[in-house]
């Protein structure tokens, strides 16, 4: 395993080698965090021509443009490519470029493993997406992938089986990674609770993946055995129980969405203080919330599975467990908002998507809470009100914080600050067209129209016009994004060092752009109270 | 490069973590089937007791009870000798089945019940059964077996015809060995 990278003593000039040979070898935390995004964002592109698709059937009762067939590959693969492609390596993105400089190391712990970890995403997307073209076609189980659909279909389903294996990899490795950064190279003076709240939740993060990922592992491959091999873990005819599947599935499935989460609380609790001038409020408390949530993250599984037919002391308990979840997670939406109360607040498009990720990602909560009713739930299971909650927490939760973020530190990464008016354009498209799309699910879900359906009755008509019209607005109104980022790459007015001026972390007291080995030599942090006081920022050219 | 070595003990830490999930989510399997025995959950291959005082003979109504059979994946003809019978909530009946296979070889297959409208499974009790164990049935043998069961009286009124499935499926030779309605799935 290759250890730290100490360029710069055997050689003087150590930047990149040109041309796709950088790419593909690099060991440097911020080239791969660059492949990172611009993998994530392909994704992002690629799941959303799936959901586009899905929302032009859905548009009009009826079937016009595809096959209901097809359309049940597009849900399960849509689903699959934004957790596992979009927004998980988003977040392993920002964690590459984001940590060492924050914590004041010279990159991560095991850098050949870091490319390793990268390299491997691409032929799992490969494996997805050729998975259409083979006979029967792509995986059509939905992404939880339950059997008996699973361990009957095509070889679509074994592709689709192979690359959740090989992203499982890639998530293992990513972690160790993560967890041994953290842990072991922090500067002098960095300690565990002066850590930037982006790097706790990523360290809390990285235990999450670390052991919920060998479960799914787990889980696929029992399918795959059952499918080739002849075992009967799922098959009721061989013995086996199809609701089985379900429990170790969503063992995995519900700590999987705190880990498509926390980094998002991490990044939205490095922009609101620095937009609002204020320290952090309840740093600690932060800290002790984001760990009861992912703890309490592993009893809370069986929320997803009220209508199996459990018995009603083990729906009762998973009811109190999925609501105890709320506490600490209100905690932390209290916590931004009395950062924010009496700041003297500017509201740049950072600060926007991180407002916006509040109010929004509050409302995916309660519906939540909604769902975690038992007797309620048995009514919505299934139906678009469920569509709806998770997209508020993961649309407007999750990916308004990459946006967040993505902003926030664009002008760090490229030295360049990007184009704060169409960002803000781009900002207000998204709120609004977001909205459109996912609000009314709400409404066809009470009225209980059905998930994973191509086809619905008249009554659902008019809401689900609205929301594909929504649907389209919001996919366009990301093309702005891709525009504003490009932007900025090929100039724009120069960045400063500290960038926005109540920023405090490490990795302001870089240049804008930073220089590709940073903090080779570890800086003397101090502190007072939250914030860097005085570094003696020893970084090479 | 001794500021390698703290974080290669790490990465081997982390790994063998990662090693203990993967088999703690194999060892869910008999973890979850054991808390099933316990609570009494999904309980198709086991007979039921009944508690005798609760067992009165509802005479005012009567209920269709159809009777299914299927086979899947083996050479066995399966039926049932009556197509249906009809019955009082709470009495206790009997029915016949046959199986009769149809090749020339030893074959052991399970019979996995399936109840419409699934409320029924509630209400079931089943006193004697072919599914609580599985069967071999040596070439061209033909063999009956009875089924004794009761629909529980408080049965919702509503509900006047109910169906009542059972599908054989061979186990493989590997399972025929395993006794299927204590220990399923565990390969
Ligand atoms: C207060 C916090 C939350 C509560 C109480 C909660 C509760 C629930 C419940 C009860 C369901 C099951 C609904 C059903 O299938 O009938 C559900 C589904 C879901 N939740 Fe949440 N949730 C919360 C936060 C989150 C967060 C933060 C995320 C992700 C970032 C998330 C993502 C999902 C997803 C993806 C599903 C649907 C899974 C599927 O069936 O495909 N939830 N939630
Ligand atoms: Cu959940």
């Amino acid at each position: 395993m290759a250890a730290i990278h100490h360029p710069g003593h055997e050689h003087e000039h150590h930047g990149p080698p040109s041309g796709i040979m950088r790419w593909l070898t690099t060991t440097n935390h911020k080239d791969i965090g660059t492949l990172y995004l611009w993998f994530s964002f392909i994704m992002f592109l690629t799941g959303g021509v799936m959901a586009l698709t899905i929302r032009s059937e859905l548009f009009q009762p009826g079937l016009q443009i595809v096959e209901p067939e097809f359309f049940n590959q597009l849900t399960t693969l849509h689903g699959l490519i934004m957790v596992f492609g979009g927004i998980m390596p988003a977040f392993v993105g920002f964690a590459n470029w984001q940590i060492p400089m924050m914590i004041g190391a010279p990159d991560m712990a095991f850098a050949r493993m870091n490319n390793w970890s990268f390299w491997l995403l691409p032929p799992a997307a490969l494996l997805l997406i050729t998975s259409f073209l083979v006979p029967g076609g792509a995986a059509a189980a939905g992404w939880t992938l339950y059997p008996p659909l699973s361990t009957q279909m095509g070889m679509g389903m074994d592709m689709t089986i192979f690359a959740v294996h090989i992203l499982g990899a890639s998530s293992i490795m990513g972690s160790i990674n993560i967890v041994t950064t953290i842990l072991n190279m922090r500067a002098p003076g960095m300690t565990m609770m002066k850590m930037p709240l982006f790097v706790w939740t990523w360290l809390i993060t990285a235990y999450l993946l670390l052991a919920v990922m060998p479960v799914l592992a787990g889980a696929v491959t029992m399918l795959l055995t059952d499918r080739q091999f002849g075992t009967n873990f799922f098959n009721a005819a061989g013995g086996g129980d199809p609701v089985m599947f379900q429990h170790i599935f969503w063992f995995f499935g519900h700590p999987e969405v705190y880990i498509m989460i926390l980094p998002a609380f991490g990044i939205v609790s490095q922009v609101i203080p620095t937009f609002a001038r204020k320290p952090l409020f309840g740093y600690s408390s932060m800290v002790y919330a984001t760990a009861s949530i992912a703890i309490l993250s592993f009893i809370v599984w069986a929320h997803h599975m009220f209508t199996v037919g459990m018995p009603v002391t083990a729906q009762l308990f998973f009811m109190y467990a999925t609501m105890l979840i709320a506490v600490p997670t209100a905690v932390k939406v209290f916590n931004w908002t009395a950062t924010m109360w009496r700041g003297s607040m500017t509201f740049e498009a950072p600060m926007l998507f991180a407002i916006g990720f509040i109010f929004l990602f509050t409302i995916g909560g309660f519906s939540g809470i909604v769902l975690a009713v038992v007797p309620v739930d048995i009514v919505l299971q299934d139906t678009y009100y469920v569509v709806a909650h998770f997209h508020y927490v993961l649309v407007s939760g999750s990916l308004f914080a990459i946006f967040a973020g993505t902003y926030y530190w664009l002008p760090k990464w490229t030295g360049n600050m990007y184009d704060e008016t169409l960002a803000k354009t781009h900002f207000w498209l998204s709120m609004i067209f977001f909205n459109v799309t996912f609000f009314v699910q709400h409404f066809l879900g009470l009225a209980g129209m059905p998930r994973r359906v191509p086809d619905y009755a008249l009554q659902f008509a008019d809401f689900n016009m609205i929301s594909s019209i929504g649907a389209f607005g919001f996919g366009f109104s990301q093309l702005l994004f891709l525009y504003v980022i490009l932007k900025c790459i090929r100039g724009g007015a120069k960045a400063t060092d500290q960038v926005w001026d109540s920023a405090d972390t490490l990795e302001w007291t870089l240049p804008s752009p930073p220089p590709y080995h940073s903090f080779e030599t570890p800086p003397q942090v101090s502190f007072d109270e939250y914030h860097v006081k005085n570094v003696q920022n020893v970084h090479s050219k | 490069m001794n500021a390698a070595q703290p974080n290669l003990v790490m990465l081997k830490k982390l790994l063998i973590v990662a090693m203990v999930m993967f088999a703690f989510g194999y060892a869910m399997i008999p973890f979850y089937k054991k808390i099933c025995e316990v609570a009494g959950l999904n309980n198709l291959l086991q007979p039921d007791t009944l508690v005798e005082e609760t067992q009165q003979v509802d005479t005012s109504r009567l209920l269709t009870v159809e009777l299914d059979a299927n086979t899947r994946g083996l050479p066995w003809q399966f039926k049932s000798l009556q197509s249906s019978v009809r019955m009082h909530p709470g009495e206790l009946v009997e029915v016949m089945y046959e199986i009769k296979n149809n090749s020339n070889r030893e074959i052991t297959g399970q019979a996995i019940p399936s109840y419409a409208p699934q409320l029924v499974s509630q209400y079931l009790k089943k006193l004697e059964c072919f599914c609580f164990s599985k069967q071999v049935l040596k070439p061209y043998e033909v063999r009956q077996m009875p089924v004794q069961f009761l629909i529980e009286s408080g049965f919702p009124a509503d509900i006047k015809t109910v169906t009542i499935s059972y599908t054989f499926f061979e186990l493989s030779s590997d399972f025929a060995s395993t006794d299927v309605s204590g220990e399923t799935g565990e390969i």
